[in-house]
């Protein structure tokens, strides 16, 4: 086990070739501002310790810095604007060895540094099945036909013209957490959960557009949902879904979706995996029977013990996790966190938090931040002093339905460890006594 | 209700059922949305509607035999399938788990017992999923260019690979819903379990209990002190202010790190270019990382071995001469064939003609990191 930091508090180090030159200047400076001065006490190194460059006090506050005594830079400066300089660690990233070919791969959201529920939309997680495209709005077409009175087209203008709804979904991979299934694979919340993100989509209600084309929404059972990229991935949508509280969604977090997130057009599918999210949305079919297609019966089934592949597997069941402190960090000091994570279920709202520090012996319930919606993360919080022992970290959500995020052990009762997809399980977080955070498996 | 809505309700109830039985003038009579959307023609409905159901609905009339799917498989599949469907070096494999015994009984033997990795034809169900697949999504750099009967001649090459045809088999619409009856896992799907409606019942029931819970605190599983770094530096992916700081990995002497450095893939987009410059970020904006490695076949051959290639061919030692950038430059832009094994790469009119200079100048160079 690694040593903990002798003066937690004070400024981490990392690697040279991550700093600018003025970065390690700034660096080598407050170091050396600092030498000899003793933190007095075993208290002041546990709380925070306030790095005082002089006897009179914290430099920070007594030397005005270049921000507060020289002009900053004009309006527009940055027609879109980025993220500060100092936040570009959290990135979207690959998981190394998952896939061999980037154009079908998975980019995973950096939960560990989110707050509240809404995902960046240049953080939203990515999924390509054979690569991503620009595609230029005023040539792409919606077509909806099948069992229908009349096939019909809409152009982008026609869907901006239509009734539109902005409403909060979150949207997880099927395969989310599916590396933990056996034993513990990966080291971080982006990479055991961060096939997860959730947004502000906006767009027009599926069952508007079914209405308008006359629908058969008795024989038509089913719908086809397919993609105008290069796969041009299916997936079967139930019409009781589609006309519940599907969209068809050009918005996201109040701008036009992003091109990895499906630009122009995608399918929102509240509660349901994200493959049936279709992107880059082309083609509607309603037909009497589901299409099985490539996405549903050689990809996105569930190895079950005996054998047998389970198809259509949608629904994202209740599940939580930690998201602060979270494997692959340290606790900088002893002392008052405001452990945090994010809950979800495809089936509702989410009811409950429940966070154990003793790895599920005792449990107290956590706060759940406003907004609780339904089919969206919802973010819990609970206060805990780390006194410096070895804890145990967990979370467990109960939605609406009564239904309470399971053990891995359970899941595996049922389902063994070959299934990839839909493990909701309970995540553990062991904190060392050197404040570092890994992730576990109990059972 | 305002009379405004009174009257639109009203005129939208006429409509409604005025429009019932209307054609392309009468709909938009029908709609609520006047104006909006048209009616789609029978040509672009069959321009789009390409899927094939489980039932066979929407398979087109054609054939095509092993022979000629030996062919475009060699030409166009094998650079990543392999050359018998095994290959697991850029996707899983298309053959291989099956038995004698799973083509009787349906049933995939091994997929109850082995941790084998899975290949497609042992999960393979439905013929018509397996038509449709190659139909819309293959090949991998070029789908949706195979005609009807070369998508016939690659699915019975597929079942020639897996043993489930003689050489001679010509699949055809008239045979394809008895060839299915000999796919080995077909009748190893279920839909029998919860997860497809939202009112479904969940496999577990956990309960919530609080104090004193039966619970088992031997830690089972972790991560490998020789794996902490496998993912990269965990301080380089945390926010540097708050409560916690990520995890300095990259000071571990047995850092997995070495194992992905040169394999572009694997890191993000953005660390990519920092560690290694522009050409490097410009073959990944440009698409080309999707096939190339850096310094290893991917579907193509690594930029490295192309350069290793012409460097040691007749050119005079000078590997960035202008001739040669030129050459690789129009191999990029009008597409090559022949060069590297039976596998083309199609025209890449996506990227300007000062890009692939640059890309090409990089190649020639040896592809170096900096």
């Amino acid at each position: 086990m690694r040593k903990p930091a002798e003066r937690p508090g004070r400024l981490q180090r990392a690697p040279e070739f991550h700093l600018t030159d003025d970065d390690i200047r700034t660096a080598r400076r407050r170091a050396f501002l600092t030498q000899g001065v003793a933190l007095a006490t075993l208290g002041a190194a546990t709380a925070i310790a306030r790095a005082t460059d002089s006897p009179s006090g914290d430099d920070a506050i007594l030397k005005l810095p270049a921000h507060s005594t020289t002009l900053g830079q004009p309006v527009a400066a940055r027609a879109y604007g980025s993220p500060s300089v100092h936040e570009q660690n959290l990135q979207r990233r690959e998981s190394p060895g998952l896939t061999r070919v980037s154009a079908a791969s998975v980019a995973f959201t950096p939960l560990q540094g989110l707050f509240g529920i809404i995902t960046p939309s240049g953080l939203h997680f990515e999924r390509h099945h054979q690569g991503w495209h620009d595609i230029d709005p005023a040539g792409h077409r919606l077509m909806i036909h099948g069992l229908v009175k009349e096939a019909r087209v809409y152009t982008m203008d026609d869907l901006l013209r239509l009734p539109s709804v902005s409403r909060i979904h979150f949207i997880e991979c099927g395969a989310n957490t599916g590396m933990e299934w056996n034993n513990v694979a990966v080291p971080t919340v982006q990479y055991t959960h961060g096939m997860l993100s959730c947004c502000e989509f906006t767009g027009v209600p599926l069952s508007a557009l079914l209405d308008d084309c006359g629908a058969d929404t008795k024989k038509g059972r089913f719908l086809l949902a397919e993609g105008a990229d290069g796969s041009s991935m299916t997936r079967t949508i139930a019409m009781e879904r589609a006309q519940d509280d599907v969209l068809v969604a050009y918005g996201m977090n109040g701008e036009m979706l992003r091109p990895e997130n499906g630009y122009p057009l995608r399918l929102v599918v509240p509660g349901v995996q994200g493959i049936s999210w279709v992107k880059w949305l082309r083609r509607i079919k309603v037909g009497d029977q589901p299409f099985n297609t490539k996405d549903e019966t050689l990809h996105y089934v569930d190895l079950m013990k005996n054998g047998l592949h389970r198809q259509y597997t949608s629904i994202q069941e209740c599940k939580s996790v930690i998201t602060s402190p979270s494997g692959g960090q340290r606790l900088i000091a002893r002392g008052f966190f405001n452990v945090s994570g994010i809950a979800w279920s495809g089936r509702g709202k989410v009811k409950r938090v429940d966070v154990s520090a003793d790895g599920g012996r005792n449990w107290r319930t956590a706060r759940l931040e406003t907004p609780v919606l339904p089919k969206a993360l919802t973010r819990f919080s609970i206060d805990w002093t780390w006194d410096g022992s070895p804890a145990l970290l967990q979370s467990r959500a109960i939605d609406e339905t009564g239904y309470v995020q399971p053990r891995i052990r359970q899941l595996r009762e049922v389902r063994g460890t070959r299934s990839i997809y839909h493990n909701n399980a309970i995540q553990t977080w062991r904190v060392s006594a050197s404040g570092e955070v890994d992730n576990v498996h109990l059972e | 209700m305002s009379t405004w809505n009174r009257r639109a309700l009203a005129a939208a109830l006429v409509a409604l059922a005025l429009g019932a039985a209307s054609s392309i003038a009468g709909a938009e009579g029908r709609s609520r949305f006047a104006g909006i959307g048209r009616a789609a023609t029978p040509a672009e409905i069959d321009a789009w509607n390409i899927d094939v159901r489980k039932d066979f609905t929407g398979l087109p009339n054609g054939s095509g035999s092993v022979a000629r799917g030996e062919e475009i498989w060699q030409a166009k599949c094998a650079s990543c399938h392999g050359t018998f469907g095994e290959s697991n070096e850029v996707f899983n494999p298309v053959i291989g788990g099956t038995t004698v015994d799973d083509v009787r009984t349906g049933i995939v033997k091994s997929l109850t017992t082995s941790e084998l990795q899975r290949t497609t034809m042992m999960k393979l169900s439905s013929l018509a999923t397996l038509w449709d697949y190659i139909r819309r999504a293959m090949p991998w750099n070029a789908p949706k260019s195979l005609s009807v009967d070369d998508v016939y001649a690659v699915s019975a090459y597929i079942l020639n690979l897996a043993d489930l045809v003689p050489a001679s088999f010509v699949l055809s619409d008239a045979n394809i819903r008895e060839t299915e009856k000999l796919l080995p896992n077909r009748n190893g799907m279920t839909t029998a379990h919860g997860l497809w409606n939202v009112g479904g019942k969940p496999d577990v029931a956990n309960t919530a209990c609080m104090h004193n819970c039966e619970t088992d605190l031997k830690i089972q599983s972790f991560i490998p002190e020789y794996a902490r770094n496998a993912h990269g530096n965990l301080a380089l992916q945390n926010r540097e202010i708050g409560g916690t700081r990520g995890v300095d990995t990259a000071d571990d002497a047995h850092s997995a790190a070495a194992a992905f450095a040169t394999v572009a893939i694997g890191e993000p987009a953005a660390a990519r270019a920092r560690a290694s410059g522009e050409p490097i970020a410009l073959a990944a904006t440009q698409g080309c990382l999707a096939c190339h490695g850096i310094d290893r076949k991917l579907v193509g051959p690594g930029f490295r071995e192309i350069a290793a290639r012409y460097r040691n061919g007749g050119n005079g030692g000078n590997a960035a001469s202008d001739a040669l950038v030129s050459q690789l430059a129009g191999k990029i832009r009008n597409g090559t064939s022949g060069s590297w094994g039976p596998g083309s790469m199609p025209a890449q009119a996506q990227v300007s003609a000062t890009n692939a200079e640059s890309l090409a100048r990089w190649i020639a160079a040896g592809a170096p990191s900096q």
